[in-house]
């Protein structure tokens, strides 16, 4: 299959990039980064998916699939610019994907959609409205971007839409929210809190796409791997030191002191748990992820180990 | 940091029926080490403080999904914390008790993470239905903070009961087994309850005994468990149709209540409803 994926460039993109040429599928990557040593047998396209150029890309190519990655998830870029970024370019995917024929699309979308607060339920099932979003409105652009792509589903009904809300991946890339959050040596927690936290291998996270790209599912799924951990217990296993701090402490130590800088609404997600039921996605595709929550653990500690503090 | 743990407690969490991965947590977040260091404080209470005795533990399911309903006793979750221990050192094998937290303690630091580690998790329709679906023990008190307000004088009587329990069990296809609570009143006994102090530190109310805190004096407690109740639905009926059956575990309850209170008094009262009568007069977990 041909199959085009905005945000090839990304590091899970280049990881899904060699697993779909070594299933035999024909890579055309979109991205305004570059995409160095992409390996031979990539079609790689440097440019803004937003951008009159990424038609022609599709209008040549006619893919079969489209898996879309190009969202921006970390949250130091402007709210204004990721909402450009991210609805402006979920809706250049569907409508170039509509307009040249494009059978299966997938968004790749994040299981923050759920939000994190008190009163939320363990586990969360798709058909939950998005409750959380009004105590972290940075996230507001992809939880919009995440519904937009759902309204594909009757807006566009010769398409096949698979909304995939994935886990916090970890592994040897360190790529990711979480793992950014655990790449010091010391990690601030929440006095008095110690949520679980939902997180895949990146090689896990890889293969499902791989996996929704084999089966097809319609509609929208979450997807996780191992059962959630308590961060204490993240933090104690990737070798770490847990910092608990006061509430209002908290906020005024983030971005000194060696620790993460982190958005207000963040905090949320460090004293409640997000975690969600993934077994709509596994009786669709049969996926079965690689990695349990220590190995994946491990292999992320392995590829950070604790920094040694300077001297 | 590490507490110390009970032999006997270690040995009875490593016999739970629970799916532990590595870490000794289980896909909810209970943890191993937290129930064993909360079971090794209990013991105290639950053997020598309290000496809390079990009656008719055999209609208790040894497996599978089920909820105990009960009244409440004592003007704090003292009837909850004992049914759990009473589920752990009485039963064979020991079985774990996933009450519902009230949901303000989801906010205070500290309670939530320990209440969630010790598998009581916040009271929601999702997580019940969740946990039931996963074959767990639920622990349901119908009354709600109504009834742990009850005053010493009301300590035998029975509140309104919420509905809510009723539909679950019949959408969940889930036995009940009605429980009472016997003693929580004379531990504490509540004269008032402080509305607005409780309002201040986030809590519904604190209540206020003769000696104004409410650290239970180490009266007799008892629980009665009767025989399971099943009801069969949908939990989408009408109003009067869930009351009805309400009213048959309300009613179930309150006969409980009396042929303990009887007993209490040294009158020689046979329990009706026990499978095994003869067994279930003598106190279970007494004869080890």
């Amino acid at each position: 299959m041909r199959i085009l994926v905005p945000g090839l460039a990304g590091r899970l993109g280049r990881m899904l990039a060699e697993r779909l040429l070594q299933k035999g599928h024909d890579v055309i990557g979109i991205d305004r980064r570059p995409f160095r040593d992409a390996p031979s047998g990539v079609e790689m396209h440097e440019l803004d998916i937003r951008k009159r150029a990424a038609e022609d890309v599709f209008r040549r190519v006619r893919p079969h699939a489209v898996i879309h990655m190009a969202t921006v998830t970390h949250l130091l870029v402007e709210s204004e610019d990721r909402y450009r970024i991210n609805l402006g370019g979920t809706r250049a995917v569907f409508e170039h994907s509509a307009a040249y024929g494009v059978e299966h699309v997938v968004f790749v979308g994040r299981h923050t959609y759920y939000g994190a607060a008190a009163d939320s339920p363990l586990f969360h099932v798709e058909d939950e409205p998005p409750v959380g979003i009004s105590s972290f409105p940075q996230l507001a652009d992809l939880v919009a971007a995440d519904l937009y792509a759902g309204s594909a589903l009757w807006r566009h009904p010769n398409i096949v839409t698979s909304v995939l809300r994935m886990v916090y991946t970890l592994g040897p890339t360190g790529h990711g929210t979480l793992a950014k959050f655990l790449r010091g040596a010391r990690v601030p927690t929440i006095l008095g809190y110690d949520p679980l936290f939902h997180f895949m291998h990146e090689q896990d996270f890889v293969d499902a796409l791989v996996v929704a790209v084999d089966a097809r599912p319609r509609g929208v799924f979450n997807v996780a791997g191992p059962r959630p951990v308590p961060l204490s217990v993240i933090i104690s296993e990737t070798g770490r030191t847990n910092v608990p701090l006061p509430g209002p402490l908290f906020s005024a130590a983030l971005g000194r002191f060696g620790l993460p800088r982190l958005p207000r609404g963040a905090l949320d997600h460090i004293r409640y748990p997000v975690t969600v039921d993934a077994s709509a996605f596994v009786r669709a595709t049969n996926y079965t992820y690689a990695f349990d929550e220590k190995a994946t653990l491990r292999s992320y500690r392995e590829a950070f180990p604790r920094p040694i503090a300077a001297a | 940091m590490r507490l110390p743990i009970d032999p006997e407690v270690r040995e009875r969490v490593e016999r739970l029926e629970l799916p532990w991965n590595d870490f000794g947590l289980d896909p909810y977040g209970v943890s191993k080490n937290y129930l064993g260091v909360y079971f090794t404080a209990l013991r105290f209470f639950y053997r020598t403080y309290f000496s809390v005795e079990s009656y008719g533990i055999d209609n208790v399911p040894k497996r599978g999904r089920v909820m105990l309903v009960g009244n409440h006793s004592g003007g704090f979750a003292l009837d909850g914390i004992m049914v759990t221990g009473s589920m752990f050192f009485d039963m064979e094998p020991p079985r774990l008790v996933h009450a519902m937290a009230e949901k303000f303690l989801a906010r205070l630091p500290f309670a939530s993470g320990i209440s969630s580690r010790l598998g009581h998790l916040t009271g929601l329709p999702a997580h019940a239905e969740r946990l039931l679906a996963d074959e767990r023990m639920l622990m349901v008190f119908p009354e709600g903070s109504r009834g742990t307000a009850k005053l010493f004088r009301e300590r035998y009587t029975l509140v309104q009961f919420g509905t809510g329990f009723m539909r679950l069990a019949m959408k969940m296809k889930t036995p009940i087994v009605p429980f009472a609570f016997l003693g929580g009143g004379e531990a504490v006994p509540t004269i008032a309850n402080a509305v607005t102090l409780g309002k201040l530190l986030g809590l519904p109310y604190i209540p206020v005994t003769p000696w104004l805190v409410a650290f239970p004096l180490p009266a007799k407690l008892e629980v009665y468990y009767s025989e399971p109740m099943m009801f069969e639905g949908t939990g989408a009926e009408e109003d009067e149709v869930v009351a009805r059956h309400v009213e048959a575990v309300k009613d179930r309850i309150a006969r409980l209540i009396d042929i303990g209170r009887r007993r209490r008094k040294g009158e020689i009262v046979p329990l009706p409803t026990a499978r095994r009568s003869q067994r279930s007069l003598e106190p279970e977990g007494r004869a080890r």
